[in-house]
């Protein structure tokens, strides 16, 4: 099986000072891993280099998706090709009603990749369904993307999109952040029902608890820019229990 | 072409020797004929506005503009011609269309039959042959309207009676026919008595083949007590015009008065709003978008006179300037002594998407009275990255992502227009910008 996704050596710097040293991962189709890290790792700086926000810059080392040359693509391009980031903080943009931001993405990444773009019907059936299955009320859609959403209320909103693009990577970025326990469960209900055994997930927190709701099949540890550790699901409970003081000491 | 002046850049140049020949030939006599003498007398002392005359500070006509046009001919069939395919082009359903052809009223492009009971259409021609005082009541302190009263040739003067209400907007079509470089110069009035309502929409545009030419349009609006009047301006003029207008609306108690103006044409262009709110518990909203690129200059100034208690007035203006554009927004808001409890507020936000796009913003407040709450805000600014790479990363296109959030900005603005049907039409006018853009 070849991989979905494969970090090999990746350097990255913002402006003089390099976040990453080095970070090699390869993901495999059907696969859940997670990240852990503690705060300044570079977790973060991962998911938004293979998401490809500007303002990084790849000094070293290489990103393959499917066997391409993801750095190599602008933003809209990965999207289309089936990367998605669920941002930690997903960004509120006014005068935009979220309907029509889910139609105008979904349409210009079916059309990125020559597929027939949604019939207005077929599009809002799709929506309302998945919206549904989420417990996403109608009344939030006619508003402007994440205008006036609570932090649950935005998460939900990134996994709706996740729901609806059927991206083939999924990187959810601090999912936990800023959710209290029954937003965690109803959003990671909604992750898990997208686990299928073509689709990926990269799954970057802080703690723990997360993964309680999505269980991994590797997890990493991740210090001072470097993959330290990798292992299975069980090194999460060894973090939760030890903390990690060792590791910070072992990247030193 | 008739024989008319030229009056141009130098005060030495204006060729007030000439201005007999004109006279003659404009409408009206007596005592407009004499307003008319003492308006070109005031525009020739101070000739085209420049940086140096403070209100003018932004937009030097003296620089930009340089000379005034000569008037321009009635318009033959030929030019009529070609002004009934443009005024195809910007038809809007619905609507009583009356449409002025360079400069002047034609009435067989124009809806004129069947007007609903007290609604009133004449000329300006018409009116001012028959002395009416309303049309002279400008301030002529501006020289640009000053210029206008002098040689104000056509326009429409519509009266609306105490009580009645117009189901159907009035579109004033003002159209550039395309024959040689030329000036319009119109004026139209629109008086609206007590208790009555009515929505007038205001299109400039260029017939096909119309390049370089001048539009000088003034119009004296007067809303009664209890009245309502929506008015929406659309600035589609050709990319080589001249768009220099002026406006002044007497809002009277318990009264409305809105206006949204879309500019995306015209090179140059300058709208110069005066409200004189004279009835207490008037209620005024004025929303503006300019949307510039290439060379173009657009100027919007508004001056809101609360002169009385108890009248709530709101300003919001917005600009998307590109390439080397340059929008204007002056706004000042005096509160006089009298005018306790009023409410004005004023939000001006400009977005810049290039680094040659400028935009100047001016708030003034002026306040006498010591029980009002008043506020203005401004800012200027550049597309949020963070939300351009949020878009990027759902699919978007940089260029669509660009749009979509413009298109919020300017949206925003729109979404005060209250009629279904005209918000619609000044998305269109926006997205047509856009579109254009991409």
């Amino acid at each position: 099986m070849s991989a979905l996704l494969e970090v090999k050596n990746l350097q990255v710097s913002v402006g003089d000072r390099e976040i990453l040293h080095g970070l090699t991962l390869s993901v495999n189709p059907g696969e859940v891993h997670a990240i852990m890290g503690p705060n300044g790792s570079g977790k973060s700086t991962l998911s938004h280099v293979i998401a490809g926000k500007p303002g990084y810059d790849v000094t070293g080392g290489q990103i393959l998706f499917k066997g391409e040359d993801l750095l190599e693509m602008a933003p809209d391009v990965r999207a289309a090709k089936g990367v998605f980031l669920a941002f930690q903080y997903p960004v509120e943009i006014p005068g935009v009603a979220t309907m029509t931001f889910l139609r105008t993405a979904l349409n210009a990444q079916r059309k990125a990749r020559g597929e027939a773009e949604f019939s207005t019907p077929d599009f809002l059936k799709r929506v309302r369904e998945v919206a549904a299955s989420l417990n996403i009320p109608q009344e939030m859609l006619k508003r402007g993307v994440n205008v006036g959403f609570s932090g649950g209320e935005k998460k939900r909103n990134e996994v709706l999109q996740m729901a609806l693009f059927q991206p083939s990577l999924c990187i959810l970025d601090e999912m936990d952040s800023g959710l209290d326990i029954d937003a965690l469960r109803v959003a990671s209900e909604g992750v898990n029902a997208l686990r299928t055994p073509d689709r990926a997930m990269v799954v970057i927190t802080h703690y723990q608890r997360l993964l309680d709701y999505i269980v991994p099949d590797h997890v990493h540890v991740m210090s001072k820019g470097k993959v330290v550790k990798s292992g299975g699901k069980e090194l999460a409970l060894e973090l939760e229990a030890n903390g990690y003081a060792q590791y910070q000491e072992a990247a030193a | 072409m008739m024989s008319i002046a030229v009056a141009k850049t130098e005060k030495a140049d204006v060729a007030g020797a000439n201005f007999a020949s004109i006279v003659a030939s404009q409408p009206g006599a007596g005592k407009v004929a004499d307003a008319r003498r003492e308006a070109f007398d005031e525009f020739q002392r101070i000739g085209l506005p420049h940086r140096r005359i403070e209100e003018w500070k932004y937009t030097d006509l003296r620089a930009l503009m340089r000379e005034v046009l000569p008037v321009a001919p009635t318009p033959d069939a030929a030019a009529l011609a070609r002004a009934e395919a443009a005024v195809k082009l910007h038809a809007i359903d619905g609507v009583r269309r009356l449409v002025l052809v360079d400069g002047a009223l034609a009435v067989a492009l124009s809806d004129l039959s069947a007007l609903e009971a007290g609604l009133s259409i004449r000329s300006l021609r018409e009116t001012l042959d028959a002395g009416d005082d309303r049309l002279l009541s400008l301030d002529t302190g501006n020289p640009m309207t000053a210029l206008n009263t002098a040689l104000m040739t056509d326009g429409v003067v519509i009266d609306v009676a105490d009580g009645a209400k117009l189901a159907k907007p009035l579109h004033i079509v003002h159209i550039a026919s395309g024959g040689a470089p030329a000036a319009m110069f119109t004026r139209s009035l629109v008086s609206l008595g007590k208790e009555s309502a009515a929505t007038v929409v205001e299109s400039f545009v260029a017939g096909e083949g119309a390049g370089v030419y001048q539009v000088h349009d003034t119009a004296v609006m007067t809303v009664g007590d209890r009245a309502r009047l929506d008015h929406v301006r659309l600035i589609e003029d050709s990319r080589d015009a001249f768009n220099i207008a002026s406006a002044e609306v007497r809002v009277g108690a318990h009264a409305h008065y809105s206006v949204a103006g879309v500019t995306t044409g015209a090179l140059v262009s300058r709208y110069q709003l005066v409200v004189n709110i004279a009835g207490e518990y008037a209620r005024v909203e004025t929303n503006g978008v300019n949307l510039l690129n290439g060379k173009q200059h657009a100027d919007t100034t508004l001056v809101m006179n609360h002169d009385v208690p108890h009248c709530v007035s709101r300003e919001g203006f917005r600009a998307v300037v590109d390439d080397r554009g340059h929008s204007v927004f002056q706004g000042r808001i005096n509160v006089r002594q009298p005018a306790q409890q009023t409410d004005a507020k004023m939000m001006t936000r400009a977005l810049l998407l290039s680094d040659e796009a400028e935009a100047d913003n001016k708030p003034e407040l002026e306040i006498f009275a010591d029980d009002v709450t008043c506020g203005h805000g401004a800012a200027i600014g550049a597309l949020d990255d963070q939300l351009l790479f949020y878009l990027r990363a759902r699919g978007l296109a940089e260029k669509e992502a660009e749009a979509l959030l413009i298109q919020a900005f300017v949206g925003e603005a729109i979404e005060a227009i209250a009629d279904d049907n005209l918000r619609e039409l000044a998305i269109a006018a926006a997205t047509r910008w856009l579109e254009a853009r991409r």
